[in-house]
């Protein structure tokens, strides 16, 4: 396995790439007109996240922007899914 | 390198991604039954379905060197409708006797509905009065956690139900835990963005070790990529792991599990 130098020479660029894309993401969306809606706030409450000392920050992502409930719903108002939860536990 | 594709819907797919399988070493696609991008309004549309995965696409993927097997089911997303799904699933058992059909699949949940639910459950006692192997799909993003809970508190109502049979499909960082620790099969999907990268599969690999995972591409109609696996094997070797352990995981477990069907002869 690659150590941690190792990796950063062979990911790091790569990183900072998707690094740069999340922040101007963000920018993007501030800077254009209308509301925001559940989804942004939801990433944004996931960002501080990153920077907890944990082994798991992507399982616990996940799980931030998972649907919390749990019995099975009478039926569904649409076939997709959006990628964060209106019941998010993770909201600010 | 030799490879094969667990999870691939190829009734999507030109004849030219048979060949870029090929040439990437795929020596076997397997393609579970699935929501085609469109809601089917007969059974009849499922008829002609369940044929072209048993007699169209095997005699395909032959032309390019490659065995095609099949899994049947009425999938999630069409299954909220209980009298049509059963209407569909009647149609099934003539289907199993087809030489390449390995079992019940990609079964599951995609809203988490009631229905969707009742008609999972009927669909593991089909597989079970069958003797079958089981590929179980889970919901997309943010219904993934919620669905896989309730596929394995259904499952375990099932007291003769064999867990090694039984492949949870599409899991990642936030579901892997739960399927293996259950005694369950576990498969990565890699895709461009909304289920594993290839890295973050990888990485899943590492930290629960090879026991009873495999990853597949899932390429269907949507934005999706055929040459996914020997795309992760490549980043495999990037991240210093052995051809053993690539083999491994893109060879040797697939095959594993697969074999459990008297029909998965290669
Ligand atoms: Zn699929």
């Amino acid at each position: 396995m690659p150590n941690k130098q190792e990796l950063l020479d062979l990911q790091f660029i790569e990183a900072r790439h998707k690094l740069l894309d999340l922040a101007a993401f963000l920018d993007r969306v501030d800077r254009h007109a209308g509301a925001e809606d559940f989804r942004f706030s939801a990433m944004k409450s996931t960002l501080p996240i990153l920077l907890e000392d944990r082994p798991d920050r992507a399982k616990v992502i996940l799980e931030a922007l998972s649907d919390p409930s749990i019995e099975p719903i009478p039926q569904a108002a649409f076939q997709g899914a959006f990628g964060a939860s209106q019941n998010s536990k993770s909201k600010i | 390198m030799r490879y094969i594709e667990p999870h691939a819907h190829m009734v999507s797919r030109t004849t030219d991604d048979y060949e870029k399988l090929a040439l990437s070493g795929c020596e076997v696609v397997c393609e579970p039954a699935f929501w085609a991008g469109f809601d089917r309004s007969s059974a009849d549309g499922f008829h002609d379905y369940f044929r072209q995965l048993t007699e169209y696409e095997p005699k395909r993927a032959a032309r390019y060197g490659i065995k095609h097997f099949s899994w049947l089911c009425i999938n999630p997303k069409e299954a909220d409708d209980p009298v049509f799904a059963r209407e569909v699933m009647g149609l099934i058992p003539q289907f199993l006797k087809c030489p390449t059909v390995l079992g019940i699949g990609e079964i599951g949940l995609n809203k988490n509905t009631r229905n969707e639910l009742a008609i999972f459950e009927e669909h593991v006692q089909l597989a079970l009065d069958h003797d079958l192997p089981i590929l179980i799909h889970t919901p997309h993003l943010e219904d993934k956690l919620k669905g896989t809970r309730l596929t394995l508190d259904s499952l375990a109502n099932f007291s003769h139900l064999d867990r090694a049979k039984v492949i949870i499909d599409h899991v990642e960082e936030h579901t892997v835990s739960q399927v293996l620790d259950a005694g369950y099969w576990a498969g990565m999907t890699l895709y461009p963005d909304s289920k594993c990268s290839l890295d973050r599969a990888i990485d899943i690999l590492e930290i629960h070790g090879p026991e009873r995972l495999w990853m597949n591409s899932a390429c269907d109609w949507g934005v999706s990529d055929p040459l996914a696996v020997p795309k992760c094997a490549l980043q495999m070797k990037r991240r210093e792991h052995t051809a053993e352990a690539v083999e491994r995981v893109i060879y040797q477990n697939p095959r594993d599990f697969l074999s459990q069907s008297a029909r998965f002869v290669i």
